[in-house]
């Protein structure tokens, strides 16, 4: 039995990891043969739409359905009244943590709606003309309630209330009346006001983000089927198909073992395909229909009703002395959970400051409910808000000082060995060598043009581990079959994993075959969430290929009859050990399996693993801007993400994941914003107002791979997916910063605020 | 449960018979990408549609001695691959190439984008400096009426019910003489226009600007025609104090609105700024125009 935790990384020569084979998944992609959420489909299948609230924030006083029922066509019609109400349970799902007496209530609202798009009731229908025409037949009876949106209202104390039982958690003594403040966090280490008092420069600022959504490009999707014995099938496009069973088992009052899950090709998820939405909904109509039931939302409901990202209000201060030595560092966060607690102000508070190696820090994180969809995580979850604030105040202070901002950075860089402020002390980490690339890069030195600017940040991310499993089936002619539990999110994991499956077998890439099992056919996994899937899905793979390997040898030495010990595994083949008395004919994998029915049965691999020892990343970005002074719009010129990633195991893909995280905080940083009307309903419900960016608005973004091994995973993996979305909004800000000369504190960075702010730039310079 | 009838009449009479019949409650289906979007939110809920791509009046282009005939159902992807059009009204095709992607252009027509009546159709202004005239076709003959005097208002035009336009007719481009389309979006691509400017200017054999039309778009409730932003130019070597003027003139007759894409004051700051970016192309290709 091969050990997870005795997989430590060894250098050693590759012949499959760091090449760049074409993707399992790439042709069906590529000609539209790939299948997405929407495109399953079962014989006799209803169509599900859900009914949604109009109002922010409402009281429901009763639902009347009859008429949407007795409509022709309508076969089922459900409310809160055919789901158990739930009590306090908390449960993990990717890096945020749910309640499921919240999540029953997002599902479909009991007492109240909290948000624009809060599903009232559902309908499945013949057709979705029909399902459309019952939803404006259910009559339901609102008292509307006044509503807040805004993170600083919502906290203060004369602000709209959305829980009436809750009372801050994290306050001591108890408050004594309840609030939208859900929770409060503290993390400290040493004295920090000792620390300001040695400081001779101060900087202190405050920083807003707008909430963002994921902006997958495939809307969520389900098809569920209830039979009569009470099993239940599900296809959805997910991150974390295992969890999904949990959670529809829990909703839903069933067995796990009575629902089976299987996930379809994913459209992007970014975080925002961790959590459940139509998924019991559907299967709670097909129980209730005796049909199968497809529910796809509209691109209007996904951003309704699906998580996005909070918005945030961030107080930084930073103190440092003036040969460059960081003194002290405090921040407040306040984010938007949205409609229920939970946001990612934790992990964001753990990630604001842990670039720095700091001996005085207060973090503190308030977890604010309001009225808006309660947020997902998103792609490094709250890191990119609290980087904006901090490595903004950052840049001004290494201004201030006079200090070039990669060298600030360096004074103070983390490093092997330093004591977080949120517990441990990070281990082999690639902080400086990232920084190094940077300072190295070409584009560091590249002379700017007239009014162009140029700016630099730095993010950091976990990484995580946690349940994995996977199984590989050597078949008859020597090929493998690789069943993976942990979902491939698009970024190319299924290629990462036969790659290293190929390598540790020692045959071509093209004869491993990756696929996705369902919730059948493995162990549980975590879903693909804190970068993990390269890491910890790769680790499954490599311990069932070392498995696989193991018997592959006791087969050889049984045909042989040679001691294990004489059996060796060398590029594809049983070899015997060199120097061995017993030596004997190789066998190659296809001549070992071909035999496999006649020595002993068939011969597989397996992994049940919790995976430990994530190795964290951190990356440090340039970026160049050009800043239309008569208009406020911000194009980007230039853009290099250099980024420790540990082992790229695929460079391409990972050089992908590099891109993309880039290209979303782009648009984070530059025009992505949920409009709100005064009644609080979200007025840019689609990609035409809600401006993503597109190719023309991007240039080439150059990446630079640096690879300090993680010391944990056989092939040095630490993931890479979440840490690029961190940097861009510093970055950037700092780069325009550079440019015009003025901060911005607010995103996003839209032309009408940037015009202003040099209007009122000119007129303060022309009084002066 | 509402129904909805589909129609593809091949010929124009038949098309305005049907509409005429309707009593209401039809629209004209060409390119679909602002129409399908309308049923698709439940905005509107017609009991007929009446597809007009079949009619081959409608989906050809034109080109002779008095100018370009373009049928109001040719794509706007046939548009921009017309070398004659794109040679003699630069503007025209930058209005058009700003609208949608290509996938989009591929549907999307000319004289949709002029019906649907949006403030903010990036095709409308460039015709309307260009002086472009619609030709239409209704229960009672056919008119023809310049592009400028269609819209109303968001989604309203002086088309009487059922009537069609059929064609945008575009007169020769004189030499010397250029125009430009510009607009203001916070994207590069696949965005709507929060303010949009075209000019049409001509130079006499001095460089003098003989002639000129500036038009606006999504700073009113429809695109709107300024003859004091023309004026500005006019008679002057269209230089950077002319130009000037010229942006005052189109703030001054802009009346925008606050909404999602803008607000008035950030329309205002930025309708001079097109308009006066939007002379200099023309200025340009006007010179070149010999």
């Amino acid at each position: 039995m091969i050990v997870a935790s005795g997989l430590k990384y060894q250098a050693r020569e590759l012949k499959i990891v760091g090449t760049r084979p074409l993707r399992p998944d790439g042709v069906d992609k590529v000609t539209g043969r790939a299948r997405y959420g929407a495109d399953i489909s079962l014989p006799g299948q209803l169509i599900g739409k859900v009914l949604r609230s109009p109002h922010a924030h409402a009281r429901i006083k009763s639902i009347d359905t009859s008429a949407a029922a007795a409509l022709p066509g309508v076969k089922a019609v459900i409310s809160r009244d055919d789901f158990a109400d739930m009590a306090e349970e908390y449960a993990a799902a990717g890096e945020l943590t749910i309640n499921f007496r919240d999540v029953t209530r997002n599902m479909m609202a009991r007492e109240k709606v909290l948000y624009d798009g809060h599903p009232v009731a559902a309908v499945a229908a013949t057709s979705e003309a029909i399902a459309r025409a019952a939803l404006k037949l259910i009559k339901v009876d609102y008292e509307i309630l006044p509503h807040v949106i805004d993170v600083i209202a919502a906290l203060r104390p004369d602000a709209p209330l959305l829980h009436e039982e809750q009372y801050t958690e994290g306050v001591n003594p108890r408050p004594a009346r309840p609030s939208n403040l859900a929770k409060r966090l503290e993390f400290a280490r040493g004295n920090v006001e000792a620390g300001f008092a040695a400081a001779d420069t101060i900087v202190e600022r405050e920083f807003t983000t707008k909430p963002v959504h994921q902006g997958y490009i495939e809307p969520q999707a389900c098809l569920a089927s209830y039979s009569e014995d009470g099993q239940a099938e599900l296809w959805t496009s997910t991150q974390g198909h295992f969890v999904f069973r949990a959670q529809c088992a829990k909703l839903l009052q069933m067995e796990i073992s009575k629902i089976r899950v299987t996930p379809t090709e994913i459209g992007g998820g970014f975080g925002g395909k961790n959590n459940i939405y139509n998924e019991p909904l559907a299967i709670a109509l097909s129980r209730k229909s005796h049909r199968p039931v497809k529910m796809v939302m509209t691109r209007e409901e996904v951003f309704r009703a699906t998580g996005p990202t909070s918005g945030g209000h961030v107080k930084v201060r930073l103190g440092a002395t003036r040969d460059g030595r960081i003194t002290a560092a405090t921040a407040e966060l306040s984010f938007q959970a949205g409609a229920f607690p939970g946001s990612s102000v934790a992990p964001a508070s753990m990630c604001a400051f842990t670039r720095y190696d700091l001996e005085n820090v207060r973090v503190i994180g308030n977890d604010v409910t309001v009225n808006r969809p309660k947020v997902a995580a998103y792609r490094a979850p709250g890191a990119p808000i609290a980087a904006f604030a901090v490595e903004s105040a950052i840049d001004e202070m290494a201004k201030k000082l006079g200090i070039a901002p990669i060298e600030f950075r360096l004074i103070n860089a983390a490093r092997e060995g330093t004591q977080t402020y949120y517990g441990p002390k990070l281990g082999k980490i690639g902080y400086i060598e990232t920084l190094e690339a940077a300072r190295a890069h070409p584009h560091y030195r590249a002379p700017l043009g007239p009014g162009h600017g140029r700016g630099i940040a730095t993010g950091f991310w976990f990484n995580i581990g946690n349940e994995t499993t996977a199984a590989l089936n050597i078949n008859e002619d020597g090929t493998a079959t690789l069943i993976m539990g942990t979902i491939d999110v698009a970024g190319g994991s299924r290629a990462a994993m036969a790659m290293m499956v190929a390598e540790e077998l020692g045959i071509p890439f093209d004869r491993v075959r990756p696929h996705i099992g369902d919730t059948s056919s493995l162990g549980f996994n975590f879903i693909t969430a804190g970068s993990r899937g390269t890491f910890a899905g790769g680790m499954a793979c490599v311990v069932a290929a070392r498995d696989a390997i193991e018997k592959l040898r006791d087969r050889v030495a049984r045909i042989r009859e040679v001691p294990l010990e004489a059996v060796l595994w060398k590029d594809g083949h049983a070899v015997p050990a060199e120097g061995s008395a017993r030596q004997f004919a190789p066998m190659s994998l296809a001549e070992i399996a071909g035999q496999a029915g006649k020595t002993g049965g068939p011969i597989a691999g397996h992994a049940e693993l919790n995976v430990q020892g994530a190795g964290p990343g951190f990356g440090a970005h340039i970026v160049d801007v050009e800043v239309d002074r008569q208009t406020g719009s911000i194009k980007i010129l230039r853009y290099t993400a250099v980024q420790d990633v540990g082992r790229a195991i695929h460079p391409a893909y990972v050089e992908g994941q590099l891109q993309g995280g880039v290209v979303q905080g782009i648009g984070w940083a530059l025009n992505e914003e949920y409009v709100y009307d005064a009644d609080g309903i979200l007025a840019n419900p689609g990609f035409l107002d809600y401006r993503i960016p597109v190719a023309s608005d991007l240039p080439f973004i150059d990446t630079v791979i640096v690879e300090v091994a993680n010391p944990n995973h056989p092939y040095g993996v630490r993931g890479c997916g979440e840490v690029p979305i961190i940097a861009p909004l510093a970055a950037i800000a700092n780069a325009v910063e550079n440019a015009l000369g003025i901060r911005f504190y607010d995103l996003p960075m839209a032309p009408p605020k940037v015009l202003q702010a040099i209007d009122e730039a000119a007129a303060a310079a022309s009084k002066a | 449960m509402s129904e909805m009838r589909y129609e593809a009449p091949k010929t124009l009479a038949a098309a305005v018979a049907l509409l005429a019949a309707a009593s209401g409650g039809a629209r004209i289906l060409a390119g679909g990408t602002d129409l399908l979007i309308q049923l698709r939110t439940g905005r509107i809920e017609p009991s007929l549609l009446v597809d007009i791509k079949g009619i081959p009046e409608m989906t050809s282009i034109v080109a002779d001695s008095s100018g370009f005939r373009l049928g109001a159902a040719v794509t706007l992807m046939q548009l921009t691959e017309h070398q004659a059009l794109a040679q003699e009204w630069p503007g025209v095709i930058d209005g058009i190439k700003f609208i949608g992607s290509i996938q989009v252009k591929g549907r999307a027509t000319l004289g949709g984008n002029l019906c649907n009546a949006s403030p903010a159709a990036d095709s409308v202004p460039a015709l309307i400096a260009a002086g472009a005239v619609a030709s239409i076709i209704g229960p009672a003959g056919r008119r023809e009426t310049p592009v400028a005097e269609i819209a109303t208002g968001p989604g309203r035009t002086t088309l009487t019910p059922g009537e069609i336009v059929t064609a945008l007719l575009l007169p020769r481009q004189a030499r010397h003489s250029g125009d430009a389309y510009l607009r203001f979006t916070p994207r590069t691509e696949m965005d709507i226009a929060v303010v949009g400017a075209a000019v049409h200017l001509t130079l006499d054999e001095r460089g003098i600007c003989s002639q000129a039309r500036v038009a606006l778009g999504a700073v009113a409730s429809r695109a709107l025609l300024v003859p004091e932003a023309a004026a500005a130019v006019i008679g002057t070597r269209v230089d950077g104090p002319a130009l000037a003027c010229l942006a005052e003139a189109a703030r001054a007759a802009s009346q925008p609105i606050d909404d999602k894409r803008g607000t008035r004051e950030f329309r205002l700051r930025i309708v001079g700024v097109m308009a006066q970016r939007a002379a200099e192309i023309a200025l340009d290709r006007a010179r070149r125009n010999s």
